[in-house]
């Protein structure tokens, strides 16, 4: 559905997005993951045709970004949640609704049947005559996102869209999404909250100008240094000690009664470690197996690349 | 180019507007105001000595320079909208969720150009009308006819009023790109209007004839071609690309 080719953009000197490389199948949750000036917006908004790039290809369900008689073609089966919600606040939210389905030619049946739809599941339709200016940061939020469904969009650029909302509303709108990913819409999602990357994409790309690394969450916490498991004993003793070395386990570290491994694929070899530890006469308590975070995942790709 | 997208997006201004009370005001009040004292003023200098109104040959010359002023008011009165229109725009940031529309930038600038533009040609040409038939009331005793309408009005109040209305918008758009404060577009944009008070202050110190058809007619081709550049350099500034990344 979304495809790029080595997709740059510069200004002037800066490079603000260099050589990026992705597939977006359809139905999927892509994330972007970065830090602030990572070139998230600028990557979005080449891919709506707001800005020219510089150089790469770039395209959405077939239409190539970039060529003049495609970008109407792409902002037509597009919507877009920028960073900022862009309300009318002297409207109510139906005739902010109705003006965004009006640009996108639906029809006052399609436009009325899209606005109580998307209103009733974010429960603001009670609120559909009232001024958007009168609404809070989540309401708004929820709102802008349903303007930029109004058109039936077939995919969806959005934009750090929890970004200075509180924990509630962050939650509603991430609710949202993950509705939205049940309709089988294209979702591209750009965001500094690993926890939303996590719960919400299907694939996360963490880019920092260039793309740093892309695979699934799980994927990419893998990258990070795999997993440890934690084995609380009763008692440590040589003889467990020295069966455990017996093992091919890797870093192992003894604090007290309790020992912490690397390991490749907990399933198999926890399984192999604690019969080691039984044969050796020792009890364990509990076995844990504790992964690298995405969080550790993004830090070292982002750190590295600063360095 | 699609007129009936323009039309959308002027439509969804006027019901702005209509919420807005300084636009309500600066397009109700200000024309009414000039409408009713000029006429009352005129009225009032003619009877003030007990006279039965301004001698005749003083009027023939003063009342073309009067109806100049709509043409102030039309350098003036689309400032207030236009500035909102574009730079309110910036302030409520609903610029970038536009510009991700199936539109082109032409057919937004047209849009958010008829939005400044219509509501104050109204105003000031319903306040012209007002303005016409109180002077008449006035001033017919002395000069016994009606001295509206007259050609020279309606090439004032048809051909050169809109010209200079459509120049307010798109200096008023030129402006939006370089400033992020509405008040502050406001400002320079009512800079506009003192070359037309210099042209009014030079028909009153009988430096330019604004009575006689001619001289309306070079100011109306002078008009015409700063309309001209003046839309080029909008249209040059009112680009996405523009707008998203180097506007303030």
């Amino acid at each position: 559905m979304i495809e790029t080719v080595n997709l740059t953009k510069k200004f002037g000197d800066l490079t603000a997005v260099d050589g990026l490389t992705f597939r977006v199948k359809e139905g999927e949750v892509f994330g972007f993951l970065g830090p602030n000036g990572a070139g998230k917006t600028t990557a979005v908004r080449m891919l709506c045709c707001l800005i020219s790039k510089t150089s790469g290809e770039a395209s959405i369900a077939g239409y190539e970004v970039g060529k003049d008689a495609d970008a109407l073609k792409i902002r037509r089966i597009i919507g877009l949640v920028p960073d900022n919600v862009g309300l009318y606040d002297d409207l109510s939210a139906y005739d902010n609704l109705d003006f965004y389905g009006k640009l996108y030619d639906r029809t006052e049946p399609q436009r009325k049947e899209s606005i109580q739809r998307f209103l009733t599941m974010l429960g603001l339709w009670e609120k559909k005559d009232v001024m958007v200016g009168t609404f809070s940061k989540g309401m708004k939020q929820k709102l802008g996102i349903a303007c930029s469904l109004v058109h039936d969009p077939q995919v969806l650029f959005m934009d750090e869209p929890t970004a200075n909302l509180d924990p509630e509303s962050a939650k509603t709108v991430r609710d949202f999404i993950l509705d939205l990913k049940k309709e089988k819409r294209t979702i591209l999602l750009n965001t500094h909250n690993l926890d939303e990357a996590q719960r919400v994409c299907d694939k996360i790309a963490i880019l920092n100008t260039k793309l740093m690394a892309m695979g699934t969450p799980e994927e990419l916490e893998r990258s990070a240094g795999g997993r440890k498991t934690v084995i609380q004993l009763v008692q440590a003793s040589d003889a467990i000690l020295a069966a455990l070395r017996k093992l091919p386990v890797r870093n192992m570290v003894v604090e007290g009664s309790k020992l912490t491994v690397d390991v490749v694929d907990p399933e198999k070899e926890n399984v192999a470690i604690v019969d080691a530890i039984y044969s050796a006469g020792g009890h364990v308590q509990t076995v844990t197996v504790v992964g690298s975070t995405l969080e550790e995942a993004y830090l070292k790709l982002v750190r590295r690349d600063e360095k | 180019m699609r007129l009936s997208k323009s039309w959308i997006i002027a439509s969804k201004d006027f019901k702005v507007f209509m919420k807005k009370k300084n636009i309500l005001y600066s397009l109700i009040v200000v024309p009414l105001i000039v409408s009713l004292l000029l006429p009352a003023v005129i009225g009032y200098a003619g009877h003030r000595s007990g006279a039965p109104g301004m001698p005749a040959a003083e009027l023939v010359v003063l009342l073309p320079s009067l109806t100049f002023f709509y043409l102030i008011l039309a350098g003036l009165t689309p400032t207030t909208i236009a500035s909102y229109t574009i730079v309110g725009e910036k302030v409520e940031k609903s610029l970038e969720r536009l510009l991700a529309t199936p539109t082109t930038d032409s057919e937004i600038l047209l849009g958010k150009g008829l939005a400044a533009f219509l509501p104050p040609i109204a105003s000031i040409l319903g306040g012209a009308a007002i303005f016409m038939v109180l002077v008449d009331l006035v001033t017919r005793g002395t000069l016994g006819y009606d001295f509206f309408p007259n050609w020279n009005a309606a090439i004032v109040l048809f051909v050169m009023v809109p010209f200079a209305a459509i120049m307010s918008v798109e200096w008023n758009v030129i402006v939006s790109a370089r400033v992020s404060d509405v008040r502050v577009a406001q400002q320079i944009g009512m800079l506009l209007v003192l070359p037309f008070a210099g042209i009014y202050v030079a028909s009153e110190l009988h430096l330019i004839s604004l009575g006689t058809t001619s001289n309306l007619l070079i100011i109306t081709g002078i008009l015409l071609a700063v309309d001209t550049l003046l839309l080029f350099v909008a249209k040059a500034t009112f680009r996405r690309e523009e707008i998203l990344t180097k506007w303030k």
